[in-house]
């Protein structure tokens, strides 16, 4: 055998040769091992006990395996599944229909659509999520950004063990951010707190975030007088700013829920309180409004901040004309006859409801918050504002806002006035009364379609939207003074506040009670409501 | 009381017209062939229009669907079956009047059908009065059991009360909240479960809040608050919410943006189903369970069938299934086993042949009628998923035979329903060992009329 002129080559180049051929020969070998043991340890997913799982997510994240991430990421969301054919794991990558586009989870590659009949999803459940989160968020801890960071931070406080204390302490001196390095300081005190050292209260001192304060009264329970009685001491602060915690967010629950009343009320206050007519389809009208942001958005898929925005102008033109319609209709035929009016418009409530049923469907249909009006904006650890009711309550006054002018200061308003002060003398001074009492009726209307879109926020969009909201309605108008706007928003922000006070301690069906029982005291007291007419309008 | 019956334009099956009844009956049994031109007539008692039709239209859909197949496998006793659909529109007094048409004009042979649980006790005199069959899928509070009643939904036993047990075995819940709707089907269960948590489980009483709210509440703010403060006392906190109707999608609207998560405080829900969930975004809502015997999301063929079958019916790709759908699955293929069994849709027979007869149920297993009238369910706790489907995380090793009569709650303790003979009885007190009735008279005279 000859000698190969392997042999002359210099040492090193062979050495280098050799690596890459193994690398060559060896690469598919290494990557079947690779895919073997992911595949191992994807297998202790598959079990029925959850007990198992979770000791198989654990032999994931110490397998330091590069996919362990994206696998855990994918078993959170509930991406991570199983060829039933083969036993193959795949990730699902989009999960709509009823063919899922997969993606292999061990070599990454796509696996185009399958069945899900075919496919095995791996279940998790709440302690799995909890241990997944708290996983996927130390990794967010060392890497994420400002946010994240934070978000990590405030999950831990209360979570922290001995272990996990070392490498926050030189995670801690490393940190940048002020804010996160605060919530791990306090994630630090709360260990050392639970640990009996009295000097942790300190950092603790203020916080209000209930771990935090559950730490608290642990240690305010202790054998050691001097960490109980410090514990003690910045419990009381604690308690007495949370005291002041929740005067301010039962204010903000009243207001925001008065606002809703505001809302539903005001288009009434025009067209009752202004104009007289009891309209008992004013709800439906509201629900109309709340339909038209649905097939806004129907028409626009993907953009419901836009379909919202753009249905504040369309829920009010479908509402007024509807309102027109009515007004034309039915109202002008019954006037200076209460009695009729009431049935007639509870009719035609019956009727739109009844139409909506048969023509869209007897289900509430799916209304999409935007991104930018759900979640809360955090005041402190124990107040938080709601979003979507700020958004109500800005737009609530708003409308108010813009009502006021339209009746204040412009000509529509002067001739509405005109009209329902003296419709005799009105029209003897050149004003056309009928076109007046359109108008009216179809800026009231409006209004409420204009409720409608901020109520399909907030509640159900279905037939009976309407329906809850007309006996408040009634009840602002009047308890505020028929016929005065800023009564109606005062008698319905001021309502909305009673109901959150009373609601704690009488529960809501004894609240909501109690402010009838109220509203009808004061009605006998003062039958012309908070702030009646004066003067020669109180007589028309 | 007899004058009232006199006045009862059709009763023959509850005097001593019996015979004459049943001489007349066994004679149409024994012509075939004029019966067989004649289809056999199922009513279906489902809101159509008013509050209640968000849920009970698409019961109303199932029903007709599993006639459709049943017809095309040929009918029944080799007739052809035929829907009555009535529309009580979600008015109680209403749903008896409909039930009275569908028994004595109609002459329906079976009525599915009623949704609430004051619907049914509209209903339950008319039916037991005319001696119909009504078969009832939506699960309820309990305390009750009618010779003329099959109770497909889960009683208290096969929901309730195994979701309060998963809560505090599996998940260590040790604070109790109590949410539910101020009517008779949260207030029944509430008391069952305060008495369960506190006797069985030792929860003391400053850790259990019970919060009722009207129906269709929409500001949940202030309810949502409470609950979060009252979990945030360093003990393990759930909801365990009877809140029905579409009042939960605002709470649970308020949940996600008040930032309720679920692994903190998980809310149970039992009258939330796939199809309440198709009203929201879910995304916030993740983790929250439901107690359930079905889900759509159950892994098995009969299952993926009924689901073709139902998107092919409704015509709609994203039509969902639920719990109450699939009890009236269960309850039609009884009812159509037990005519086939008794060889006649006479309600008498088909009344004694129902019992024991066992039919598949969706999620893999069987369901068999008891002599309680009520039916043996697998328990199965969901969790909420991104796309509005449930993931069973939890669910009985076997299934669960319903116990009408709570052992929780004192006063039916003791009472036991057995409607095979001899029994016969609703409410057999088995401490006093005798049948209750309701009414002591009717009973002493049935019992003439039976000797």
């Amino acid at each position: 055998m000859r000698i190969p002129d392997a042999f002359k080559l210099p040492v090193m180049t062979r050495i280098v040769t050799l690596t890459l051929l193994c690398l060559l020969a060896c690469l598919p070998a290494v990557g079947a091992a690779q895919n073997d043991r992911g595949h191992a340890l994807l297998e202790g997913l598959v079990s029925r006990s959850f007990n198992d799982k979770a000791d198989a997510i654990e032999a994931i994240l110490q397998s330091e395996d590069e996919r362990a991430n994206d696998w855990l990421q994918a078993l959170l969301d509930g991406n991570l599944q199983r060829l039933k054919e083969d036993g193959r794991f795949v990730v699902v990558v989009g999960n709509s229909g009823r063919e899922w586009p997969v993606r292999d989870a061990l070599s990454g590659e796509a696996l185009g659509e399958i069945s899900r009949r075919d496919l095995d999803r791996i279940t998790i459940n709440n302690a799995l999520r909890g241990q997944l989160r708290s996983a996927l968020s130390l990794v967010e801890l060392y890497a994420g950004d400002e946010r994240s960071r934070l978000a990590a931070a405030e999950g831990i406080i209360g979570e922290v063990d001995g272990e996990l204390a070392a490498a926050l302490e030189s995670r801690l001196e490393e940190e940048e951010s002020d804010k996160v390095r605060h919530r791990l300081s306090q994630a630090l005190a709360v260990h050392r707190l639970e640990r009996g050292e009295a000097d942790a209260v300190e950092t603790l001192a203020g916080s209000l975030n209930s771990n935090v304060r559950v730490a608290l009264t642990r240690a305010a329970q202790s054998d050691d007088p001097a960490l109980a009685d410090a514990a003690r001491r910045a419990l009381a602060d604690i308690q007495q700013t949370l005291k002041l915690n929740r005067v301010a967010e039962t204010l903000y629950f009243g207001l925001s829920m008065g606002s809703v009343l505001v809302l539903a009320a005001i288009g009434l206050a025009i067209t009752f309180g202004v104009m007289g007519v009891i309209n008992m389809a004013h709800g439906e009208l509201m629900m109309l409004g709340a339909y038209t942001t649905w097939a806004m958005q129907q028409l626009l898929p993907g953009q419901p901040g836009l379909a919202l925005l753009l249905s504040i102008p369309a829920g009010f033109l479908v509402a007024a004309l509807v309102g027109i319609a009515i007004e034309r209709g039915v109202i002008q035929f019954l006037k200076g006859r209460p009695l009729e009016t009431l049935l007639a418009t509870f009719g035609i409530s019956l009727i739109l409801q009844q139409l909506v049923r048969t023509v869209i469907s007897p289900l509430n249909r799916s209304v999409v918050t935007p991104e930018w009006m759900s979640g809360s904006v955090a005041i402190n650890d124990a107040l938080s504002l709601t979003l979507n009711r700020l958004y109500v309550m800005g737009f609530a006054l708003l409308v108010f806002a813009a009502l006021i002018l339209i009746m204040r200061r412009t000509r529509l308003g002067l001739e509405v006035r005109a009209v329902t002060q003296n419709r005799a003398m009105a029209r003897a001074m050149g004003i056309r009364a009928t076109r007046v009492d359109i108008l009216t009726f179809a800026l009231g209307s409006g209004v409420a379609g204009l409720a409608g879109v901020a109520l399909s926020q907030l509640t159900n969009v279905g037939p009976n939207l309407g329906q809850s909201y007309i006996i408040d309605s009634f009840m602002v108008v009047v308890f505020g003074g028929v016929g005065n706007l800023w009564g109606t928003l005062v008698a319905g922000l001021s309502l909305g506040v009673i109901n959150q006070v009373l609601e704690p301690w009488a529960g809501a069906v004894l609240a909501k009670i109690m402010v009838l029982v109220f509203i009808i005291l004061f009605i006998q007291k003062r039958p012309r409501g908070l702030f009646p007419q004066k003067g020669r309008a109180a007589e028309g | 009381m007899n004058a009232s019956r006199r006045n009862m334009p059709f009763h023959p099956l509850k005097t001593p017209l019996r015979f004459v009844a049943a001489a007349l009956l066994s004679l149409g049994v024994a012509a075939p062939a004029l019966s067989q031109d004649e289809p056999i007539k199922v009513g279906i008692l489902h809101s159509l229009s008013g509050t209640m039709a968000i849920s009970e239209s698409t019961l109303k859909d199932t029903v007709e669907m599993l006639i459709e197949q049943q017809n095309e496998q040929g009918g029944l006793l080799g007739r052809e079956l035929e829907a009555v659909v009535v529309d009580p529109a979600s008015d109680w007094p209403l749903f008896a009047e409909r039930a009275r048409e569908l028994l004595a004009q109609e002459e329906v042979d079976v009525i599915f059908g009623n949704w609430t649980s004051v619907s049914r006790k509209s209903v339950l005199p008319v039916v037991e009065e005319l001696n119909g069959l009504l078969f009832y899928p939506v699960q309820y509070e309990g305390e009750e059991s009618s010779e003329n009643v099959f109770y497909t939904g889960a009683a208290p036993n096969q929901q309730a009360i195994p979701a309060v047990n998963y809560l505090h075995d599996e998940v260590g819940v040790e604070r109790w909240v109590l949410a539910g709707t101020d009517y008779v089907y949260p207030r029944t269960t509430n008391r069952i479960l305060e008495t369960y948590l506190k006797e069985e489980l030792g929860v003391a009483d400053e850790d259990i809040l019970i919060n009722y709210t009207p129906f269709g509440h929409s500001d949940w703010q202030n309810i949502v608050a409470e609950i979060k403060r009252f979990g945030s006392e360093g003990k393990k906190t759930a909801v365990v919410s009877t809140v029905n109707g579409d009042a939960n999608v605002p709470f649970y609207r308020e949940l996600g943006n008040q930032g309720i998560d679920a692994a903190d405080i998980p809310v149970v829900a039992f009258s939330v189903g796939e199809q309440e969930l198709s009203g929201i975004d879910t995304g916030p809502l993740v983790g929250h369970l439901a107690a359930w015997n079905y889900f759509m999301s159950v892994d098995t063929d009969a299952n993926y069938d009924f689901i073709d079958a139902w998107i092919e019916h409704t015509g709609d790709e994203e039509a969902v299934t639920n719990d109450p759908m699939e009890a009236h699955y269960i309850g039609f293929n009884m009812w159509a086993e037990a005519v086939r069994k008794a060889g006649t849709t006479d309600v008498d027979a088909v009344k004694e042949a129902i019992i024991g007869v066992t039919v598949p149920n969706l999620s893999g297993g069987y369901a068999a009628m008891l002599p309680n009238h009520h039916i043996t369910k697998p328990v199965m706790i969901g969790e909420i998923q991104d796309n509005g489907q449930f993931v069973v995380v939890w669910e009985t090793p076997s299934t669960v035979a319903g116990d009408e009569w709570s052992d929780f709650l004192p006063g039916s303790r003791d009472l036991i329903a057995d409607w095979r003979k001899p029994m016969e009885c609703g409410n057999y007190n088995v401490r006093e060992g005798r049948c209750m009735g309701s009414d002591a008279e009717a009973q002493a005279e049935e019992a003439l009329a039976g000797n």
